[in-house]
């Protein structure tokens, strides 16, 4: 058992700043164990978004020591705890309270990319055939547990708030999902170009990083859809080839 | 004073955001009416999201010779017998139809060599059964439903809470609930109202459920009138976490055991070959190399003694700790990584197959289930019992109240079989959502609803956050965990039971004094004070109902009376609010089956 020192962030709104809090903590602990600890000895309205506590639902994320991250997967052992533990909410959304953000703005986000629409049925009871090759791919996509770190690292949200003009990178990988599900004949590139801002990611590739779930955020999502937009508005070889080669 | 809360109208209103809930909203909002789902925590993280293994419909791509009777018969015999046949009818016919639905709308299953959806084997499925992902399953199916559900002109209430149903005479009008983010109020009104709520394993210390499960609509249906059913039913799941203590609990998907994981204890010994139930014995595996030509699909080998139901090897394992030869910190070794004996490249392949699980020890435990063993024991994990519901239509004994999911009781029995759930939600979602939107359509106008009573409703919600002192309700929350735990968990007696009804109707009355401090802001201290009387509620219907079955069977084991008795094989176990306010509780012939219904259960024997 150890006396550990936490900073986290208390307040409403526009107004908060950081509070002190000192609780004992043990053995293979993470730091939504102790924000419970706290919450339960300290501090009742600590207001803290959590709930399967394995990182498999994406509900607690925050700033730990300054870094994406999500509270339930942080063991304290991976921290300096001779130095205070900060812990703050995310920075691309309107803060609620304490380390609740408002994110509903990435639910609407979603709501513009065009839903899933399967091919016709490969046999004649109604189901479809797929290689596990194929399927794979866009399972990578599919394990999106929607934490929304990535979209809280990205520069062009947190620092240049433009998310009235693009949908982030975990609504890319949303897009990307679908776009390379085997099954799916919509089209979402003129759209991602048009409407959901692609072309301001600029790849740096932050939100691979901060991806609990290991998720290759830029390279196997947002530069394939990059790619599909270039063929589709740029190059006029492939615009012609297209024509033949119609999507199926 | 109307300002005190905002008032919605909807033909059907659904509580609970998770597969059930989603699955009865897409149903009700096709047939025209209009939807609201309130959620208790944000869309797409309700408890659904943890599921692994996969969801149990006999399609027979793995092997042809499962269907629908085979996986009717295997549901009743985990069930013990009690499960309500009709139900468990409905279930093993529409589930495949179900699944093939949930591709329809975008779900990736993974796949056979011949392309169609992979089955895996799992504990008490005579056949490979399961449609997965991966172990991720339940992540795939909420958000396809989540998905798909977006697109379909329903309102979904994020963060909010139904303290309470209206009720005019025997009749469901409406619900009145709060939001989390300012603390405000809202009076819902609705022709029809479906319960998808969940269950209630945070009445226990140990368990795999998160805070939201607090048995909410189980207490709402009580409330309103309605039976609970088979509350005595709880599943101890038998591979929890159990170091370190922070993550003790957390689920250890079956898939492990499906995938050739065998269950040891401290000496090394493999212990789950010995004391093989007779119901189980002719289709168990004889010895460790049938065991694992089982899991890697010879069809002339039986299942090894890891894959008997969730009951027997949560008992078996709590077994071998309390003889003594326990693990390390308390409980059973699960290894995985012994099959690098039988197949190359074991590494990859259990990554590839247990993903989740790989992550979840290496992350959280600091194990590496690749090379070493894991360490588990018996967790919280799901309520068989909850709200009656008619076999038919979903229908609760209130009129135009619905239940699906796991706050329903009925399919399961005494015991749930893994893989029952995810399918249950689908196929029992999809039937609550239809007949509830079928009852809306008859009506023509909302009810009227009394201010004054929601006024009272205010009043009675703000009660710990106007208080100036109190207790502190986490506290009462932590001690009615201890006290269910140690007397009504995985071992019961009477003594026990008296002593922990004893217990709750102290914590009662503290919960009466709950005082959170703070303002109405996305204060935990309040909603958890608001959820004491769910927890309450529905511990003391467990216990009750724990204490008049004195026998054992399924999930609930009675130390006086370690086995099946013949009585206990003919009734079920209904708990409702009687006249003057007290728990009552009754015993109700099980739903008897039919001839055929009986030709199948003895054909599979």
């Amino acid at each position: 058992m150890a006396q550990v020192t936490f900073n986290i962030w208390r307040g409403e709104g526009n107004n908060g700043s950081f509070k002190e809090y000192t609780t004992e903590v043990s053995e293979g602990m993470v730091v939504l164990d102790a924000v419970h600890e706290i919450q339960i000895e300290q501090a009742p309205d600590l207001g803290v978004r959590w709930n399967c506590k394995a990182g498999k639902c994406g509900s607690c994320s925050a700033e730990i020591n300054g870094m994406p991250k999500l509270m339930c997967m942080t063991r304290l052992s991976s921290l300096d705890l001779e130095k205070p533990v900060t812990v703050e909410p995310m920075k691309a959304f309107p803060l609620v309270k304490d380390l609740v953000t408002d994110v509903s703005w990435n639910y609407e986000a979603k709501m513009a990319i065009k839903p899933f629409k399967p091919r016709k049925p490969d046999a004649p009871d109604g189901t479809w055939r797929m290689a596990q090759e194929d399927v794979e791919r866009a399972q990578e996509f599919r394990k999106c547990i929607e934490c929304f770190l990535c979209q809280d690292v990205c520069h062009v949200l947190r620092d240049h708030h433009e998310h009235d003009k693009y949908i982030g990178p975990a609504m890319l990988v949303k897009a990307a999902a679908f776009e390379m599900h085997p099954l799916d004949v919509e089209n979402r590139i003129p759209d991602l170009k048009n409407e959901h801002g692609i072309g301001f990611c600029n790849i740096t590739k932050c939100c691979t990083k901060v991806c609990p779930e290991h998720i290759t955020i830029t390279d196997n999502a947002i530069i394939p859809l990059k790619e599909s937009v270039v063929d589709e508005f740029y190059d006029p070889l492939t615009k012609l080839f297209r024509i033949f080669k119609s999507k199926k | 004073m109307t300002d005190r809360y905002t008032t919605h109208e909807y033909d059907v209103l659904i509580i609970g955001a998770g597969g059930a809930g989603l699955r009865a909203a897409i149903e009700a909002a096709s047939m025209g009416d209009s939807v609201g789902v309130v959620c208790k925590s944000l869309l797409g993280k309700a408890h659904t999201v943890m599921a692994e293994g996969g969801m149990a419909a006999s399609m027979g791509n793995v092997d042809d010779r499962d269907n629908w009777k085979v996986h009717f018969a295997d549901t009743m015999r985990g069930g013990q017998y009690l499960n309500n046949c009709m139900m468990a009818e409905h279930h093993a016919k529409e589930a495949a139809s179900c699944v093939h639905e949930l591709e329809s709308w975008g779900a990736l299953f993974d796949r056979t060599k011949e392309g169609k959806i992979l089955q895996r084997n799992f504990g008490g499925h005579k056949y490979p059964r399961l449609a997965h992902v991966g172990d991720r399953t339940g992540l795939e199916m909420i958000r396809t439903l989540q998905d798909h559900g977006i697109h379909h002109g329903i309102d979904f209430h994020m963060e909010v809470t139904v303290t309470n149903l209206l009720i005019d005479g025997n009749k469901v009008v409406g619900a009145f609930a709060y939001e989390r983010e300012k603390g405000r109020f809202i009076l819902f009104k609705a022709k029809a109202i479906v319960i998808a709520t969940g269950g209630f394993g945070r009445a226990f210390k140990i368990t795999s459920n998160s805070w939201e499960y607090t048995g909410d609509g189980q207490t709402l249906a009580y409330d309103a009138g309605a039976d609970l059913l088979d509350m005595e039913f709880v599943q101890f799941h038998p591979t929890g976490m159990v170091w370190p203590p922070s993550v003790r609990g957390i689920l250890v998907t079956e898939g492990v055991r499906g995938e050739g994981g065998i269950l040891t204890n401290s000496e090394g010994k493999r212990f789950m070959f010995e004391d093989v139930p007779p119901l189980y014995r002719s289709s168990t595996a004889d010895n460790e190399e049938e065991g694992w030509r089982y899991v890697t699909g010879d069809k002339d080998a039986n299942r090894p003694p890891e894959l008997l139901t969730r009951d027997h090897v949560a008992r078996k394992i709590v077994k071998e700790v309390k003889a003594g030869r326990g693990s390390e910190h308390g409980g059973a070794y699960l290894d995985i990584a012994w099959i690098k004996e039988k197949i190359k490249d074991s590494e990859t392949h259990i990554k590839k197959k247990l993903p989740s699980m790989y992550h979840q020890f290496k992350e959280l435990a600091g194990v590496d289930i690749t090379k070493e063993k894991m360490e588990v024991g018996p967790t919280t994990h799901y309520a068989m019992g909850g709200i009656r519901v008619d076999s038919e239509t979903q229908m609760t004994t209130v009129e135009g109240l619905f239940a699906c999911g796991e706050c329903a009781a009925g399919l399961h029995g005494a015991n749930r079989l893994g893989g029952n759930s995810l399918s249950d939600l689908l196929v029992f979602g999809k039937r609550a959502g239809a007949h509830a939107a079928k009852f809306a359509t008859a009506i023509d106008t909302f009810s009227a609803i009394d201010s004054k009573e929601v006024d009272s409703l205010v009043t009675q919600a703000l009660a710990p956050v106007d208080r100036t002192e109190g207790e502190n309700p986490y506290k009462i929350q932590q001690d009615l965990q201890e006290t269910m735990q140690d007397l009504a968990g995985i071992s019961r007696s009477e003594a026990g039971l008296n002593e922990a009804m004893e217990h709750i109707r102290g914590y009662a009355k503290r919960a009466e004094n709950a005082h959170a401090p703070g303002n109405r802001e996305y204060n935990p201290g309040w909603h958890t004070a608001l959820d004491l009387h769910n927890l309450l509620t529905v511990s003391e219907a467990m216990c009750l109902s724990a204490e008049q079955r004195t026998e054992s069977r399924g999930g609930h084991f009675r130390e006086e009376y370690p086995e099946k008795s013949k009585e206990g094989s003919t009734y079920n176990t209904v708990v409702r609010k009687a006249k003057d306010g007290s728990m009552e509780v009754e015993r109700v012939p099980v739903v008897p089956q039919t001839d055929e219904m009986k030709q199948i259960i003895e054909a599979n024997e």
